[in-house]
This record gives C-alpha cells, structure tokens and sequence, in this order.
C-alpha cells in the first residue's frame, strides 16, 4: 500500500527519488532472477547428462559425456591432435572464416550497391544470382577443393561464397529502398552521382548491411568447417571429422563447444561494431535489432 | 520588393504540361498548360486541392523532372537538368539521420567542392542564425519537429539560393510552432531575397508568407487565378495580422476561387470510393 501511495501522490523530490530506487531495486531483482533461472537450466542438463551416463541410462560411448568432453580437451590442448596442436587448429578454422567473411562482405556490398544503382545491370543479372543462390552452396565445396586444393584458399572461397549472397540480397534491398526524397536533396545541393552514392545510398543502406552481418558471421564459421570437413589437413572440421571415424563422442562435441566459443565471441565483437557504426539511430529502433549479450 | 544585388532568381513556367506515365504503362497528367512567372525576390504561394501537381510544378523548376510540352526557365535560362542556385524544402525533413546537424547543414557547401574545415566553420554560422547553437553535435532524431524544420532550412540557405522551393514544408508541425516557424521563413528570406514557391494547403499560411497567391484547379492542375497580396511588410506575427481587415478580405477572395476545386476533388474522390464499394 505504500509503494501506491507514492506513485499516486508524488508532492517533492525526495519522494521522485525513492520511487525511482525502488523501481531500480526491482530491476536488479529481476535480473537476478532471470540469472539464477539460466544457471538452473544449465546444471540441469551439465548434471543430468553426466549422471545419465554414469548410471548407464545413456551410452556414454555415443553420446560421451560432460566430464569426457572436459577430459578430451584438457588433453588436446596439452598433447595437440595429431596433425599439430590444437591451438593451431583453432587458428587456421578462424583465419579461413576471418578472410572469408572479409571476401564476402565486400564482394556483397559491392556488388549489391552497384545492381542497386544499375537497375538496368540488376534485371540482367537477378535471373542468374536467384539460379546460383537456389544451389545448395555447400556442394560448392566440393568443387572449390578439386580446384584449390586442400589449404586455405578452398574453405575461405566457400565462406566467401556463403557470406556474399546474405550480405548481397541486403545491400541490394538497402540500396533500393533509400528516400527518394534524401536522393533528390542531395542532387538539388549539387551532389555528384558518386557523392550521392557515399554520402546518402551507402549509409542508408549500412542498416541493411549491418543487419545481415550477423547472419554473415555465422555463414562464415559454417563455410570454413564445412570446408576443412569435405578436405582438409587441418582446422577444427578435421578435428570433427577425425573424432567422427574414430567414434569419439567426447571429441566430437568438445570441437562442437570450442566452435560455439568461437562464434558467441564473434557475436560479441560484432554486436560492438554495431553499436559504434549505428550510434546515431534512436535506442529503441537499435535495441529491436538485435537481443541479447 | 527587392530583387538580389546579383540579379539572378524568377521562375517561368510557360505553356508547361507534364505527363508521367505509371510503372503500368497508363500515362496521366499531372498538371496542363502552366503560366505561371514569379519575378526574382518574390515570394509565392502556390494553393490548390489535393492531387492537383502543385508538387510536380516544384520538381519541375528544380531541375528533377522535366516538362512534357512548354518551358520552364529560371533566372532567365531554361532548366536544363539540375537547376543551378535552387535549393529545395521537402515536407519530411531530409536530414540524413546518421550525420549530426552540423554535417547536415555543411553538406551544400561540401558537394560544391568547400574545403571540410570551411563548410562546417559556415555550417556553425547557420545553426546560430537559425537558433540552433549549442545543438550542432546532435542528431536530427534527438531534435523536435520544429528544430528539424530549422535545420532543414539551414541546409537549403547555406548554399544562398536564387530560388527556394518549399513542398508543405510546415505542414507536419503544431499550429504554435508553426506560426512562429513562419515568421522566421520571413526574417531569412529578407536577408537574401531568393525568389521562394511555397506550396502549401493552409490558405491563411499562404496570405500571410507571399507576395502573391496561385490557384491551381482540380487535377490536371492548371493556373485558375493569381491574387497580388497587398498586405505591407514586414507585416509583424501572423497571430496579429491575421484579423486584419484586409488580410480578412483577401483570403475571403481567394478561398472563393479555391473552394470549387476543393469541392470537386473531394466529390470526385466520393465517387471513387463509391464505385469501389467503400464509405463514401
């Protein structure tokens, strides 16, 4: 009754302040709980998977179990795999995802801003890239492996690939949907063709652009172990793949958590760029764009 | 009225019809037969109903379309894409929302080869003139609607234009910030005496800003009736002159001329939604 009459009757400053402590101490309990709700789930299944197979109620020789995978990488990490340390591994799988994702985001930005300037390019072309971009990508793979061979160049083409057509269709779409009012201003300010591209198309489109990052980054990780998993003489994908034909369950899902490691982290770089290249969008537009850490 | 002390600005628009065909491949008119000359240093106000081309007589002087049969001419010379000195005033703000208000504001400058340093020394110049000082660093979604007009019209007065094009420029703002925000547009426009079409749907607005007033019929638009405004400058705040006998006499005037085609758009647009079956 109190905490009503307060809100109710808000006569001097103090009583503003103690409303707004309270309302921070609610917040705060929330967001304990939510914590406390996550960890549950967490040790929920961590335990219960453990327990399952100790007790025997599932085959720890297929489906491994916490500790296993905790052995397995503890000894990876101290004894290496057997095409070099597993640190190295680690590297070549981020190198080929990094330049891949490089590779593709520039070649879709470039190419999705220029078929949004050329509409007459872009009704040539759309026929090809929506052909192209209806393959399952991943058989691509294949191909770029028989012509590249086994090192880097065939996983960071293949990330390449997947990462150009999510980016693309956005830069495109971005492109296409720019003010036409902001265009006109600039043209009547005296903007150049080229000026009205970098200084209205370009960044209206970045929102677009920026949105299909996130997409891109994990098309990016996924092309480069799919790459390494289809031929390779190392990176994570060989890890996998190796523990696959050996019938190492643990193997097979401590890569699995090291990959997953690695894309939570790209995420979290990714939503920090973010935030600095969209820093003069309003907050709430920016917070719908993306949940979460 | 005094024209600039470099002579140029005047728009003349004669003969024009413009025609645009729809993505379709219907062609339709937008406005028929335009006469319409507004001498250098003059301020116009273009009334007329909704869907009549007022807007297509502006994209027309500004160079961005251009006329399917007639001429159009500014400052003596025939518009051949982008008009040179014509600055534009849209109804939404277009204020790139990613640049803060100085680098809005400095873009004219910019696109016509002004060193960084100097267009945003000039920008800064503007943002006070326009009452904006102290504002230069945010961005336009953090100002208020009326803060926004002010930058836009910062914008569009750096570049000193010899015609300013305004489409319902106040349109979207509340009648108090509008009324001063009229005011204002009269103060700049004295400084540099551009030759101003207002286009504008409120009639007390259009009395009260021009030199003089153009109605457009119904569409296709086509010139119906110019009255001289006689009211003397300056002619104070629009809260004041609006009871005046004289201004009360000429919006009588003109209102007679425009409410016809007022009536006739909307009986049309009844008709319309009575033959697709909606509310009429």
């Amino acid at each position: 009754m109190s905490a009503l009459s307060i809100t109710t009757v808000p006569q001097t400053a103090s009583d503003e302040a103690s409303l707004s402590a309270q309302a921070k101490a609610r917040m705060k309990r929330h967001k304990q709980l939510v914590m406390i709700g996550q960890g549950a789930i967490f040790l929920f299944i961590v335990v219960g998977w453990q327990v399952s197979a100790l007790t025997g109620f599932i085959d720890p020789f297929f489906f491994g179990s916490p500790w296993g995978i905790c052995v397995r990488l503890y000894t990876w990490a101290l004894n290496g795999t057997a095409y070099g340390s597993f640190w190295l591994q680690i590297w070549v799988t981020l190198e080929e995802s990094i330049l891949g994702f490089i590779v593709g985001v520039t070649s879709g930005v470039f190419f999705g801003v220029l078929l949004g300037e050329v509409p007459y390019l872009a009704e040539i072309i759309g026929p090809y890239i929506k052909i192209v971009n209806a393959l399952p990508r991943i058989v691509l793979g294949s191909i770029f492996v028989m012509w590249l061979g086994l090192g880097l160049p065939s996983k960071v083409l293949l990330a390449a690939v997947l990462v150009f057509f999510v980016v693309f269709f956005n830069a495109f779409q971005g492109v296409r949907s720019v003010d036409r009012n902001l265009i006109s201003n600039a043209r009547i300010l005296g903007a150049s063709r080229l000026q009205v591209v970098r200084h209205v198309v370009f960044p209206s489109a970045m929102t677009w652009i920026i949105a299909s990052l996130h997409v891109a980054l994990g098309f990016s990780i996924i092309g480069a172990i799919v790459g390494e998993f289809l031929g390779s003489q190392r990176g994570l994908g060989l890890v996998i793949a190796t523990a696959q034909n050996t019938f190492d369950a643990n193997g097979v899902f401590g890569a699995m958590l090291v990959i997953g490691g690695l894309a939570l982290s790209a995420e979290w770089v990714m939503s920090k760029v973010e935030k600095r290249l969209l820093a003069w969008q309003p907050s709430n537009t920016r917070d719908g764009n993306f949940q979460g850490t | 009225m005094t024209p600039r002390a470099d002579g140029l600005g005047g728009v003349e628009l004669t003969n024009v019809t413009k025609r645009f065909v729809t993505p379709t491949g219907a062609a339709m008119t937008a406005i028929r037969d335009v006469n319409l000359v507004v001498e250098p240093g003059q301020f116009c106000a273009v009334v007329g109903p909704t869907g009549c081309g007022k807007s297509t007589t502006l994209t027309l002087a500004a160079g961005l379309e251009m006329p399917s049969a007639g001429t159009v001419r500014v400052s003596g010379k025939p518009v051949e894409g982008i008009t040179k000195g014509a600055s534009f005033v849209f109804q939404a703000d277009a204020l790139l929302p990613w640049k803060p208000v100085v680098d809005n504001v400095a873009l004219g400058p910019l696109f016509k080869g002004v060193p960084k340093k100097e267009a945003a020394a000039r920008a800064m110049d503007w943002l006070q003139t326009v009452g904006l000082a102290g504002f230069e660093h945010h961005y336009p979604h953090q100002l208020s609607g009326g803060m926004r007009k002010r930058v836009s019209l910062a914008a569009a007065l750096i570049n000193d234009p010899s015609i300013l094009l305004m489409d319902e420029p106040f349109s979207a703002l509340d009648v108090q910030t509008r009324a001063i925000m009229s005011n204002e547009l009269l103060t700049l426009w004295d400084r540099q005496r551009p030759s101003v079409i207002f286009v504008t749907h409120d009639l007390e607005e259009a009395v009260f800003l021009a030199d003089k007033v153009v109605v457009i019929t119904a569409g296709p638009g086509t010139v119906k009736a110019v009255f001289d405004i006689d009211l003397p400058r300056p002619r104070g705040a629009l809260q004041d002159i609006r009871f005046d006998k004289r201004f009360l006499e000429l919006y009588q005037q003109i209102w007679g001329a425009l409410r016809e085609e007022v009536e006739q758009t909307y009986s049309r647009s009844a008709i319309a939604a009575k033959a697709k079956g909606g509310p009429a």
